[in-house]
Order: structure tokens, then C-alpha cells, then sequence
């Protein structure tokens, strides 16, 4: 493997955990719902994950213990908003702190601990390809998961009917509501869509990104897949697109750093941060104020009067 | 209209078995009774009007009809038997198909993903072909891929009646369904429903408004503090005694006589334009508008037309770029904001009363605050003397017949009608030279109408401008001394009142100007 | 059967008090019901977190002490978030505070400088904490950026600003290269309170806090229009309040308290800067600004609340073997709890039968 071609591997190493929890908040606030517990649900996925897969020594248990918990998050933050109509705002940061806390207490016996290597899922001969062999086509399952994931969800949601009032319930939880449509039922599934998909992304970071679990081992990949919701403008193509932007932003600045370039380590650590505000500047700037492609009812809490 | 054959036809009808009957159908709101023990039969082929004022319990009714809301007594029964409608799921099942007031359409999506998010069993395809056979077979013009939010309010009502008609319903609910179209545009209405009851098709039809209701049905039910009151057959009734029915008392007409226009002008507004902030705004485009003293101009126009932002240019809520675009009182305010314009003399009252004219957690004490902080009595250094709010509001409650415990009651708690009494009594009491207000009675019962614009003509005979902007023809025909209309952001030639008709009022109301329409 | 909720028609005043108190008393029996599914005695837990800390003189010197950044910080944030703006920055614009107040206090090190350097520190660390917190309020303005995003992202930013300086420029040259700035002189650390043991005067600063803010939101024009903009922002343009202005005065002032929160910790407990200074009080204050209802004598009871629940975080740690992560997870806890007893005191609870 040439450095280009381990930079393009690490890349979409890197760019997959934004992938995978973007597509699920994604999700979410297509049907209305703002959840800012990304943070918390992913480092609940990485620890479980990572506990999971330690355990029972399968990647496999590990994958389904890292979504079985972001889920129960997204299902007690649904709970929250949705059951109690509770401000999605705070509830969100709540379930960012609880995760980042509980995360801690699970994973306090479990740090130093290593995970053996994960065996590969290659894709035979097309792995072979020159530079974007490798890249593409030698990576884990999460990888093509990511992938297909972007796919199914923007055919879920332009192409099927449940996607479409999926998209209405988010776009006039009042219309949906007067049509009939089970707007409370519809938001549940799709935060808790967005749970497993956080817990997904978090298992990815603690079985393949790391191999090992730390405390807040996350850094603010959950917020940045929030950012990445708004910057893709709801669209799932987008997000693929803007996931992978930050994936090298993140990449190109750790490279930076072992190239000691004379800049201090910091200033470039702070590079996604500041890339990712610099990218809603740019994009909001463009967009006016008037919050365009934001689904119309994001972030108001519903209570049916019957 | 009325000829033999249609009689006959309606002798077959009154004889067949009801479609719906509603037998003592009650609704309980803590102390409230929406509906007390309500009964009505509608039959196959007959549309029945649904009469009553705003709060008189129709919009109640049709939901639990429409399985909104569920009834808290009472029975319905469906071709005679007994059901239970716990969704609009079931409605729609039976064949009850609903437009409603406020349209349940979603802005961002095309015509077609509005119908079909309605429509459970239908592919995509099926109801691409269906909206295209119905909105052809009925006239209603509709593209599929266009999006809602780029279409007129009339426009908008077709997706629900295609979406209504597309489920094959045999009733058919219609919720106010005139309060956003021209007069053209209802007639158009009209006639669609005429052909639907032709078809067999049961329709009720819920209105307000005496007129339409005589022109298109022949039985009306008239519902007053959510009691039925009547039902009779509206055309061999007067005008007069349907009121009274509906009202519960003689209602004086408040009119205002023509008069001689001053020359001083308190409220100038000359070529101003403005750019849509939003794909959801109009642009207004060189509008220009005088008020004189002691006279009322009134501004008609259907909704979305720039109503709320000619507002906003006039209040000062929204900065013009050119000083001279909005004069009040001889000064020009174009950059100032509206505190500015207020110490002037002019006063505000907008169209939503909840979450503009006042705060809706608030008590009305701390709501006058919104409108007065800037005069002088109410702050002193920057701290509020909330005795003195009270006080005030007081005032305005014992003024305006607002009724309501007392100064602390919340905004959201009043009825839509006090509470509209009271943002336009709010303002009343500053003594205004110049008064704006944006839809003075929209969605208020008729007694609270009568104290408004009987509040405003005072204030114009005491020698204020009054500018008023209204969907609502009949009030600026009683009121108004000029009319205008205001269609896409431009404001067409005034001209007092006497010399328009409605029917060249409605003309322009859909842009065609009324000099080319001789 | 199915548990939905229905607007209430009457809010009683009572539920509004009592909805906290509700919620931390869930909050705790749900706390109680996880130590005991992780072997350990509820009761136990009970006692050295809440208990315990109430009995001790040392312990209610140490509340009293962290209580101080977070009343602090969550009264400047009561001003955002009466406003509806979120803040959710606090953490690092009390770093920037932190910053630019320790700039000066290093800066005159040695040079045996008067009694003008604390003041003059505290003043600065509350035009750092502004400016940083204006960021946000600035993109929001000019560009329409939300602010619960850029002022997290901020956060990041400011730790490792922190970071670089105390393990760059500003690092103490006799410190055997540990990651810390020079202990503070004297005139640049905020006296102790005569017989309060560690106790500072940053106490007091807290105090006066809450108590220019009661009077300020309660009875003031600026704090009627705060209440407006929050609850109807179409109702505060009507009464003629900028909207631009409201973002930028509330974020200045947010910012600028937990600037000062930021410098007062600095110079009255740590004396010196280190790669971390906050065991994250701009978060905690979140929580203590919701648990308090917004109001400024409940964000004070409501810091020491919190305060307790950290001092017993400490003390479980070491006595039950408890990790202080347990603490942070409660914090999460009680403010989910308490967000949704909010909507309990608007909304009731009802049962709906279904039939089949």
C-alpha cells in the first residue's frame, strides 16, 4: 500500500462513524424529531460494543450489543419527547450527558482491554484495483453497511409510501395529525432508527477505529453527525458527501500533526471543529435565514388535542 | 334556480333512510359544553349547511365526525348502525371525507404526495391517474409535481377535494371552505358541489356566511352554544331572522355613512417595495397607499397576497430602505422602527392576536406592556411599574366589554372574540393618530365583530386615520370609506366605496384589473 | 389501553414548584434502583453521597465551593435560555475567561503589582467570556448558523487553546516540565473568607448574582423583554425589541458570567492554569439552570443540589469504589427527569381505552 492509498483507507475509516450516526439523525429530524443525544448514544454504542465483543469474543455480538444500546437510548430520550413532550433541546443534551456518564461507569473495568484483530471483508479482485482498490474494497463490513445504508434510507424515504409519511409527519405534525397519520408512532420508530444506527457508529469506533475503549473516546463525532445533518440539508446523498469532507478534514489534519509541520498539535486537533463551523457558516450564508430544507416541524414537541 | 324538477327530486331524497345521524352528540371541555346534546340527519344527495358563529361548536362537531376528537356523549349512527369513529382512519373507511379550514397540506411536498399521503391503498401510480381523471372530470386544474407552497389558496382547497373525492366518499365535509377564495373562485366551488350532490353524494356544508349558504343549500341546520336551534330551508327565510336564529338576538348592522375626505394625510405610503425574505412571502412591489384624517381606507385582498407584509412595512416591524417610503403624520419613518412610529401616533393591531397582537402565557396587565412600554407611564428607568399595567388593562377590559376574570388572566385563556376586543382596545386607548390593523374581526363572534367596528368608526369620527386590511368584503363595504385591492404584492387604484361592486372587487381580487374587465 | 397526555386547562402554581423536587425524587429512586443492580447497597450510596456531605464541616465548605461556578454560570445562562436561545457553550467560554484574566495574573508575576491586578483579572475574564460567547450569537446573526451547534463546537476549540498555552508559551519554565502555568502571586488570588476554611470571596460574587438577577428579570423592562422574545418572537417585534440585540446582549452576558465562574475557580481554588480546570461546570450548569427552573433563588438551591451530588460523587469513589462517571450519569438523569415533569405541570396524563 502506498501513503496516498493508506491516507484514501484511513479516510473512509474515519469518514464511516460520521457516516453511519448522520444517516440516523438524519432520519429523526426527517420526522420531526431534533435529537442531540448523538454524542451520548454513540459513546453507549462504542462501550457496549466493545463490552459485547470482549465477553462473548465476536464482532458479531459486539455489533448487536452496540445497536441494542444506542437503541434503548433513543427509546428512553422518546420517552422523554414524545411520551412527556419534554424540550427536545435539553432532553438531547441530557441524553448526551447521561451516555457519556453511564458509558464511564460500564466501561471503568474494561480500559487497557484489547480486542484481537478483526478479519477483513474483502471484496475479491476488485480490492486489487489500483488506489481506490484498497481503499474501497479491503475495508470491514461497516464500511459497505455505510453505504448501502445511505441508499436504502434516500430510497425509503423518496421512493415509499412509509417514507413519505414519514417525511409529512416531519414536515406538519398538525396535517399529519388531522389526516390520520400516527405522528407519535412514526417519530418512535425513527428515533429509535437513529438510536441504532448512533450505537452502530459508536461500535464501529471501539471494534474497528480503535480496537480498545476509552472514556470519551467519542470526541464529538456524535455533534459533528448532528452538524453534518444540517450541512447535507436533510438529504441522505449529502451527508455522504459531507461525511467524507470531514472524515479528511480529520485525516489530512492527523497526518499534518505526524508531519510536525511547526504548527502545534492543538491548533490542529481544533481543525474539524472549526471546519465543521466554518462549513454552517458557508452553508447557512447560502442558504438566507429562512432555514430552508429544515423539515417544517423539527424540534416542536406534539401533543394530539383530542 | 328553484325549478320543479329540482323539488321532485328533493321529495325522493327526503324520503330515503339517512346516510349519517347524530343522535344527542355532546362534547365536554372542563366547564364547556362545545356540543350539548346534538342531533342531525343528513340523507344522500343533499347538501346541508351547518350554520352558527364562530364558537357556536361547528368546527367541534365536524371533528369528532371526522374522528378527531372523540364525542363525550352520544351516539352516531351510519346507515343505520350504531359505530364508533376513533380515527380519521375509520372515517375515511366508512366514506366520510373531510376538507377542512385550515388545510391539512404539507408546504415542501409535491400535490401528489399530498393526496397520496392520505391514501393508504393506492399506488403511487394509481393516484398520479386518479388526481389526473378527477381534477379533470371536476375542472380543477391540478399538476401533480408541483409543490404546495408555490400554490394559491384556491389551488391548495382543490388538493383536499381531490384528495376527498379520490377516497370515493359518500359524505363529504367542507369546513368553512369559502373563508380564502375569491367570489369567483366559491362559485367555482359551487357548482363542483352541486355536481357531486348530483351524483348522490351526502355534502355538509359549514359556513358562517348567510349568503352562500342560501345560494347552495336547502336545508340549513343552525347550531348556537353548541345546541342545534333550528333547521330550516334558508331561501324562505329572510337574512334577518337567520341571523337573529344565529345570534341569539337582533343584530344591529354597524355601517358607516359616505363622507368628505380631508386633504391631511396621516398615513402616507409612497412607491414602496420590499423583497420576499422567504419563499413563503410575497414581495410588495411600489405600493402606495394614503390615509386622511378622520376617514377609514380599506384594503381587500385574498390571503397571502402581502396583507401581513404590508403590515410589517407599515408597523415598522420590517425597515424599508428609503425614508420616504412611509410617512406618519407628516414625518417619514421608512428606517424607523416601529416605537418610533408609535411616539408619533400611530397604533398597531396585526392578524394573530396569540403570539404578535399578544403573548399567550401572559396576563393581559403584562400584554399591555408590549404596545405602551415605549410611551412613558407604564416604564420608569428602565423598570416596569406593573400596578400601573394593571391598571390599564383594567381599562381596556372595562372599555372594550372584555369578558374575562380581571387584568391577570392569560392571553391564551380568552375567547378569540375578547381577546381581539382587547388588542384593538389596547390601542384604541393611546388615542391613535393613525390606526392599522390587519383583519380587525377575523374568526370573531359577531358581538365582538359589532364592538370593533363600531370602535373603529368612532375613532375615525374622532378624527384618526384608520387603515384596515380585511379578507372580509362585507366589513369593508359596511365600514370603509375607500376601497383598494391588494393582489401580489401590488395594491391597485383606490376609489371610495360607492363606486365598486363585488363583483369588480373580485375580479381584481384575482388580478385581473378591474378596467380591463369593461 | 394506551397513556396519552392532554393539554391542562388550569396550571397550578404549585406544580410548577413541585415538578423539580418531583423529578429529582424519580431521578433518585432510578439512581437507587441501578447501584443496586451493580451488587451495591442503595441505602449505602444514599449516605455518602447526600448524607454524609450534610454532616461534615469540610464537605459543606467544598459544596459551598463548587456550588460557586455553577450558580454562577447558570444564572448567566437563565438570561439565554429565558430568551430561548441555547447556549450550550458555558464550558468553553469559561475556559476563554479563565484565559484572558490568568493572561494578566501571569503577566505581572514577580513584578509585586497592587491590589488593582484582581479586579482587573475579573473584568477581563468577563470580556473574554462575552466576546468567546458572542461568536455564536454573531454567526447566528449574520448568517443564520445555530447556535447550539457552533457554541459546542467552541467548547472543543477552547480546551485545546487551554491546552497549547499551558503546554506552550505559558508553561511554568521551573514546573519540571509539567503541563501548568506559574502559581499566581498573591494580589492575583481571590482571598479566602475569614474562618470559612478555603472558602473564597467568589461565594459572594454567586450572591450578588442571583440577586441582581431577581430584580433584573422580575421587574425590569430588560427582563420583560427576555420573557417576550422567548415565549413569542413575533410579539417581541410587534413591542419594538430588536431581536439582533436581545441574541447578542443575553449570549455577552452568559458568556461573560461564565467567564468570571471560570476566573474565580482559577484564581481562588486551582491558583494556577492546568491542561483541565473544569470538571465540566459549563454543563452541569445546564442542568442546574433547568433543575432551577430558570428562576435565580431556584438555580441557587439548585447548585447546591448539584454541588452535593459532586462532593458525594468524590467521596463514593473513594469509599464505595463508585465511579464519578456515576455522578455525571445522574446529572443526565435528573435533567431528562426534570424536562419531563415540566411537561407533566402543562399536560396531564390521561388513559385512553381502546376498544378492539
Amino acid at each position: 500500500m502506498t501513503t496516498f492509498e493508506a491516507i484514501l483507507f484511513t479516510v473512509v475509516m474515519a469518514s464511516t462513524p460520521l457516516l453511519i450516526a448522520a444517516i440516523g439523525e438524519l432520519v429523526a429530524e426527517r420526522a420531526g424529531v431534533l435529537n442531540l443525544g448523538v454524542e451520548g448514544m454513540m459513546a453507549m454504542g462504542a462501550v457496549s460494543a466493545f463490552v459485547g465483543a470482549f465477553l462473548f469474543q465476536s464482532t458479531w455480538i459486539g455489533i448487536g450489543f452496540g445497536m441494542l444500546a444506542g437503541g434503548l437510548m433513543a427509546a428512553l430520550f422518546a420517552v422523554a419527547v414524545l411520551g412527556f413532550a419534554a424540550n427536545q433541546v435539553g432532553a438531547g443534551l441530557a441524553l448526551t450527558i447521561l451516555g457519556l456518564g453511564l458509558s464511564g461507569v460500564i466501561g471503568a473495568p474494561f480500559v487497557g482491554e484489547r480486542l484481537p484483530t478483526t478479519p477483513r471483508l474483502e471484496i475479491p479482485y476488485l480490492s486489487d484495483l489500483p488506489i481506490l482498490g484498497s481503499a474501497l474494497f479491503s475495508q470491514d463490513i461497516f464500511v459497505y453497511l455505510s453505504l448501502l445504508l445511505v441508499a436504502g434510507v434516500a430510497w425509503f424515504l423518496m421512493g415509499t409510501r412509509a417514507g413519505l409519511r414519514l417525511r409529512s409527519v416531519g414536515e406538519n405534525h398538525g396535517s399529519a395529525h388531522s389526516l390520520g397519520l400516527p405522528v407519535l408512532k412514526v417519530r418512535f420508530m425513527a428515533v429509535v432508527f437513529g438510536g441504532l444506527c448512533a450505537g452502530l457508529a459508536g461500535a464501529y469506533l471501539s471494534l474497528v477505529y480503535t480496537r480498545f475503549w476509552a472514556p470519551n473516546m467519542t470526541a464529538g463525532r456524535g455533534w459533528i453527525a448532528v452538524a453534518l445533518v444540517v450541512f447535507a440539508a436533510w438529504r441522505p446523498g449529502w451527508a455522504l458527501v459531507g461525511a467524507y469532507i470531514f472524515g479528511t478534514a480529520t485525516v489530512l489534519q492527523l497526518h499534518a500533526q505526524a508531519a510536525q509541520f511547526g504548527l502545534p498539535s492543538q491548533f490542529l486537533s481544533a481543525v474539524p471543529y472549526l471546519a465543521t463551523i466554518i462549513a454552517l457558516v458557508i452553508l447557512s450564508a447560502r442558504r438566507g435565514s429562512s432555514g430552508v430544507g429544515a423539515p417544517g416541524s423539527l424540534g416542536q414537541p406534539f401533543v394530539p388535542d383530542r | 334556480m328553484l325549478d320543479v324538477g329540482d323539488l321532485s327530486d328533493r321529495a325522493v331524497r327526503t324520503a330515503l333512510p339517512p346516510l349519517v345521524a347524530l343522535r344527542s352528540l355532546s362534547k365536554r371541555y372542563g366547564d364547556l359544553l362545545a356540543n350539548d346534546a346534538i342531533d342531525l340527519e343528513i340523507t344522500p344527495g343533499e347538501i346541508r349547511a351547518l350554520l352558527g358563529e364562530n364558537g357556536a361548536g361547528k368546527s367541534t362537531l365536524v371533528k369528532i365526525l371526522y374522528g378527531v376528537i372523540e364525542p363525550s356523549a352520544g351516539d352516531i349512527y351510519w346507515e343505520g348502525h350504531r359505530i364508533r369513529i376513533d380515527s380519521p382512519v375509520d372515517a375515511r373507511n366508512l366514506g366520510i371525507g373531510m376538507v377542512f379550514q385550515h388545510f391539512s397540506l404539507f408546504d415542501e411536498l409535491t400535490v401528489a404526495e399530498n393526496v397520496a399521503v392520505a391514501l393508504r391503498h393506492m399506488s403511487f401510480e394509481a393516484v398520479r391517474r386518479g388526481l389526473k381523471a378527477v381534477s379533470e372530470g371536476y375542472g380543477l386544474g391540478l399538476d401533480p409535481d408541483h409543490l404546495v407552497r408555490t400554490l394559491s389558496a384556491g389551488e391548495r382547497q382543490r388538493i383536499e377535494i381531490v384528495r376527498c373525492l379520490l377516497q370515493n366518499p359518500k359524505l363529504i365535509v367542507l369546513d368553512e371552505p369559502t373563508s380564502v377564495l375569491t367570489p369567483q373562485e366559491s362559485e367555482r366551488l359551487f357548482q363542483t358541489l352541486e355536481q357531486l350532490a348530483d351524483e348522490g353524494k351526502a355534502i355538509l356544508y359549514i359556513s358562517h356566511k348567510l349568503e352562500e349558504v342560501r345560494r347552495l343549500c336547502r336545508t340549513a341546520t343552525i347550531l348556537r352554544g353548541g345546541r342545534v336551534v333550528a333547521t330550516l330551508d334558508p331561501r324562505e327565510k329572510s337574512a334577518g331572522e337567520i341571523a337573529a336564529l344565529m345570534v341569539g338576538a337582533e343584530v344591529g348592522d354597524v355601517r358607516r355613512e359616505a363622507r368628505e375626505v380631508a386633504s391631511a394625510r396621516v398615513l402616507e405610503v409612497q412607491s414602496l417595495s420590499m423583497p420576499a425574505l422567504s419563499s413563503h412571502e410575497r414581495a410588495l412591489v411600489e405600493v402606495d397607499v394614503g390615509v386622511a384624517a378622520g376617514e377609514i381606507v380599506g384594503i381587500a385582498g385574498v390571503a397571502g397576497n402581502g396583507q401581513g407584509e404590508l403590515f410589517a412595512a407599515i408597523s415598522g416591524e420590517r425597515l424599508s430602505d428609503s425614508p420616504g417610503s412611509v410617512v406618519i403624520a407628516g414625518v417619514p419613518v421608512g428606517l424607523r422602527g416601529i416605537d418610533e412610529r408609535r411616539k408619533l401616533g400611530a397604533a398597531f393591531v396585526p392578524e394573530e392576536r396569540l403570539g404578535h397582537a399578544a403573548v399567550p402565557g401572559h396576563g393581559l396587565g403584562d400584554n399591555t406592556v408590549l404596545s405602551h412600554h415605549a410611551m412613558g407611564g407604564l416604564v420608569r428607568t428602565g423598570f416596569i411599574a406593573f400596578d400601573r399595567a394593571r391598571d390599564l388593562a383594567k381599562r381596556v377590559i372595562g372599555d372594550f366589554d372584555v369578558r374575562t376574570p380581571g387584568p391577570d388572566a392569560q392571553a391564551s385563556k380568552l375567547s378569540g372574540g375578547n381577546l381581539q376586543k382587547f388588542v384593538v382596545g389596547r390601542e384604541i386607548l393611546r388615542n391613535p393618530k393613525v390606526l392599522v390593523v390587519d383583519q380587525p374581526t377575523w374568526g370573531v363572534d359577531a358581538g365582538a365583530a359589532q364592538v370593533i367596528r363600531k370602535a373603529l368608526i368612532d375613532l375615525a369620527d374622532g378624527g384618526a386615520g384608520v387603515l384596515i386590511v380585511s379578507q372580509d368584503l362585507d366589513e369593508l363595504f359596511a365600514i370603509a370609506d375607500r376601497i383598494a385591492v391588494i393582489h401580489e404584492g401590488r395594491i391597485g387604484r383606490i376609489r371610495p366605496t360607492a363606486e365598486w361592486t363585488r363583483e369588480a372587487i373580485g375580479l381584481e381580487m384575482m388580478g385581473v384589473a378591474a378596467d380591463d374587465a369593461h | 389501553m394506551r397513556i396519552e397526555l392532554a393539554p391542562r386547562t388550569q396550571v397550578s402554581p404549585w406544580g410548577r414548584a413541585l415538578a423539580p423536587v418531583a423529578a429529582l425524587i424519580v431521578s433518585f429512586a432510578i439512581a437507587g434502583l441501578v447501584i443496586w443492580l451493580m451488587g451495591r447497597s442503595p441505602i449505602a450510596a444514599f449516605q455518602v453521597y447526600i448524607v454524609d456531605p450534610l454532616m461534615d464541616p469540610w464537605s459543606l465548605r467544598e459544596i459551598a465551593m463548587k456550588a460557586t461556578p455553577l450558580v454562577i454560570i447558570a444564572i448567566g445562562l437563565s438570561y439565554c435560555f429565558r430568551a430561548n436561545l441555547w447556549n450550550i457553550g458555558a464550558e468553553g467560554q469559561f475556559i476563554v475567561g479563565a484565559i484572558f484574566g490568568s493572561g494578566l495574573a501571569l503577566a505581572v508575576h514577580g513584578s509585586g503589582a497592587g491590589i488593582w491586578v484582581l479586579p482587573a483579572m475579573l473584568i477581563l475574564a468577563m470580556i473574554g467570556g462575552a466576546l468567546y460567547g458572542a461568536i455564536p450569537a454573531f454567526l447566528r446573526l449574520r448568517f443564520g448558523v445555530n447556535e447550539i451547534l457552533t457554541s459546542l463546537f467552541l467548547v472543543y476549540v477552547a480546551q485545546l487553546l487551554l491546552d497549547y498555552l499551558v503546554r506552550g508559551p505559558w508553561r511554568d519554565p521551573m514546573g519540571f516540565n509539567f503541563p501548568q502555568s506559574v502559581v499566581f502571586d498573591a494580589a492575583a488570588t481571590l482571598p479566602a473568607i475569614a474562618g470559612m476554611g478555603r472558602v473564597h470571596i467568589g461565594v459572594i460574587f454567586a450572591l450578588i448574582a442571583v440577586a441582581v438577577t431577581m430584580i433584573v428579570l422580575g421587574r425590569t423592562l430588560f427582563g420583560y423583554r427576555l420573557r417576550v422574545s422567548g415565549d413569542a418572537p413575533r410579539a417581541a417585534r410587534f413591542a419594538g425589541f430588536s431581536q439582533a440585540r436581545t441574541i447578542v446582549t443575553v449570549f455577552c452576558i452568559s458568556g461573560g458570567l461564565a467567564g468570571l465562574a471560570g476566573m474565580i475557580e482559577v484564581s481562588g481554588v486551582l491558583r494556577q492554569l492546568q491542561p483541565s480546570i473544569s470538571p465540566g461546570y459549563g454543563f452541569t450548569a445546564i442542568i442546574v439552570a433547568f433543575l432551577g427552573r430558570l428562576n435565580p433563588i431556584g438555580i441557587l438551591i439548585a447548585g447546591l443540589i448539584m454541588a452535593l451530588i459532586l462532593i458525594g460523587g468524590e467521596n463514593a469513589q473513594i469509599i464505595l469504589r463508585l465511579p464519578l462517571d456515576l455522578a455525571l450519569a445522574f446529572q443526565g438523569l435528573v435533567l431528562l427527569c426534570v424536562l419531563s415533569a415540566d411537561a407533566l405541570v402543562t399536560n396531564r396524563l390521561r388513559i385512553v381505552r381502546v376498544r378492539a
